[in-house]
């Protein structure tokens, strides 16, 4: 190692331990702001953020398998939208109960997510965008002609059930608690998916990432973490699901179509992947430019030419995406 | 045997025979279409998640052409050619920045040019569905069907497209340099032959085919901006059952889904058929990932 002149000022050891004070200082600073935001915001952009939160977590969850396993999963909407419709039959068939509503959701993304990983982990590259997108779409067709059970075209509505902390507190929800709620569980989201890219498990992950051929010659069981990895991507993006059927107290088979896949990697693209912190940034990105266009030129306007345009601009000229400068430091 | 000739009569026969002309019809459309969309694949390594939306483009502007000049052939042609010169110039503008980067990145550019075309024509045309009247209107009798000789012709015309396309790669002087490019890049290049160009001409190509499926099918179904996502999502489908890149097993896959779904759609409601050709596709992919009309790779 050179001796740079910061390293005679300050030594190595302590810069490393700098830097984890400063990734928690920064953490509790965003995390500070997103708390107090309900709280001076009106009511539309509180339900905005709580919003841009649920569709960060969903890019988050794919950032998983894009940034750091290398595989471009064009299926998350099946993975949202079974986590969405568990919950919503949940909360309409069995007494509304938050956790159970939760449960029920996770389980069915869990089950997507073991049928759609089985069939696709031997797969690589286009091959495997190409067979989740497939996969998203049988579930779409699925829910989408399975009138009787999960409402059609016209989904299902039902009543959002309370925020139920055993002994503590049992209310029903308002856009504060909500956006609460949805920052509590995007945040340990969060905190959770960095610890397991961090684990030696998403080690292995990134190097899958970085040579497959090398890392199934070491001796690693590749197929086995692809798969895990899948199902973990999948169980997020079946909570986030859970999160907005919560939110807007209705599901619709729109949420399926694997448009919904695509704006989940447009997040990833535009916001930096391998980043974790990216697709939430992307997310945002996208609503508020999405909103701002529709303010400024009418709700007919077609916000997605230019935010298209935006997209490939992204790939072609700024592969890293917005927070593509801090993927190093992010993930050290 | 009086079991088996009760199976006999139960079996709709006529509804069969209809079905597999349906299907053959619908088979040679999406054949035309996979066909440019594999070539693509083949030469360039790219997967144009933009090819249904040039289908869709080529009908609009086919649609545009015969509303000005009235004649169905005209607009045929002159679809084709604005589409290819579109196709050629989106890829001189998005892909080619990105020939020796990762082919997942071509599927994302695509991907983004597919939303800006869709929404494009959602903006310029409305949620309204555009028709273009079919140049023949005579049918004939099949069964208790009045069976347009139109569709017939679409299947002739398609088979015309791709069996002069197969001629041109052949024996013409670009095909040869296409099939050149196909088998070794890097030595295509040190032969002289212009590579990028090679690209640009083959995405020209796929594009065309791609209009002219779209005018094509224009008269039987509507026109509107989201048939191109529904075409593309079964032209993949065909494209990895046939074999990624290989011309004729997707001619041959386009025919065999068709047909399937064709079938299928005899006992099931249409939108459901959908679901037979995604089990060919998982269980293509689970068996023989290299497509099923190719000889299993050493």
């Amino acid at each position: 190692m050179t001796d740079t002149p910061l390293d005679k000022i300050m030594p190595r050891d302590k810069l490393r331990l700098s830097h984890n004070a400063v990734f928690w200082l920064a953490f509790a600073a965003v995390m500070a702001v997103l708390v107090v935001a309900p709280l001076v915001l009106p009511e539309f952009w509180r339900r905005f953020l709580t919003e841009c939160l649920i569709w960060g977590l969903l890019a988050m969850s794919s950032d998983l398998l894009i940034g750091y396993t290398g595989m471009v999963s064009f299926g998350h909407s099946a993975f949202f939208g079974l986590g969405m419709y568990g919950a919503a039959g949940a909360l309409i068939a069995l007494p509304p109960n938050l956790w159970l509503a939760t449960l029920c959701g996770l389980a069915g993304a869990a089950a997507v997510a073991l049928f759609v990983a089985f069939f696709s982990i031997r797969l690589r590259d286009i091959y495997f965008a190409i067979t989740t997108l497939i996969f998203s779409q049988i579930f779409y067709v699925i829910i989408f002609t399975w009138t009787k059970v999960t409402g059609g075209e016209n989904g299902l509505i039902f009543n959002r059930p309370h925020l139920w902390i055993p002994f503590l507190y049992d209310r029903r929800f308002n856009s504060t608690t909500m956006h609460w709620f949805v920052l509590a569980v995007v945040a340990c989201s969060y905190l959770f998916l960095r610890r397991v890219t961090q684990s030696p498990f998403g080690r292995v992950l990134q190097s899958i990432r970085e040579n497959e051929p090398r890392t199934r010659a070491i001796g690693y069981a590749v197929e086995r973490y692809k798969m895990v990895a899948v199902m973990l991507s999948g169980l997020f993006a079946g909570l986030a699901g859970v999160l907005y059927a919560v939110q807007n107290e209705f599901v619709a088979p729109n949420f399926v179509f694997f448009l919904t896949s695509g704006d989940t990697v447009m997040y990833n693209v535009v916001g930096g992947i391998g980043t974790l912190v990216g697709p939430i940034v992307g997310a945002g990105f996208f609503q508020f430019a999405r909103q701002e266009l529709s303010q400024l030129f009418g709700d007919q306007f077609p916000y997605l030419i230019p935010l298209g345009i935006v997209f490939i601009v992204t790939i072609i000229f700024l592969p890293q995406g917005i927070m593509g400068f801090a993927r190093r430091w992010l993930n050290r | 045997m009086v079991a088996l000739s009760e199976l006999f009569q139960a079996v709709p026969w006529q509804l069969i025979i209809i079905q597999t002309i349906n299907g053959i019809v619908t088979g040679m459309i999406l054949a035309l279409i996979a066909s440019g969309l594999t070539l693509i694949f083949g030469i360039m390594d790219v997967v144009n998640f933009a090819h249904g939306e040039l289908l869709m483009l080529g009908a609009y502007i086919g649609f545009v052409v015969f509303a000005t000049t009235g004649n169905f052939w005209l607009a045929l042609i002159g679809s084709s050619l604005i589409v290819a010169i579109l196709g050629a110039l989106m890829q001189i503008v998005t892909l080619r920045p990105l020939i020796g980067r990762d082919p997942l990145n071509t599927i994302l550019v695509t991907f983004g040019i597919s939303l800006v075309l869709q929404n494009y024509a959602l903006w310029q045309f409305g949620p309204t569905a555009r028709r273009i009247p079919e140049p023949i209107g005579a049918s004939f009798n099949l069964f208790y069907l009045q069976y347009p000789w139109y569709r017939i012709l679409i299947a002739v015309l398609s088979a015309a497209i791709i069996g002069s396309f197969y001629l041109f790669l052949k024996h013409g002087k670009f095909g040869i340099w296409i099939r050149a490019t196909a088998q070794d890049r890097v030595m295509a290049q040190a032969m002289g032959i212009p590579v990028p160009w090679v690209y640009t001409g083959v995405f020209a190509i796929g594009s065309a085919m791609a209009a002219a499926s779209g005018v094509l099918f224009g008269p039987t179904t509507g026109i509107d901006h989201s048939m191109g996502l529904d075409w593309v999502l079964r032209a993949f489908i065909v494209v990895v059952v046939g074999g990624m890149g290989n011309l004729g097993g997707s001619i041959a896959a386009a025919i065999f889904i068709s047909l399937l779904e064709a079938y299928a759609a005899i006992w099931l409601d249409p939108s459901q058929a959908v679901i037979v050709s995604f089990v060919v596709l998982i269980l293509t992919l689970l068996f023989r990932p290299t497509g099923l009309f190719v000889p299993t790779p050493k």
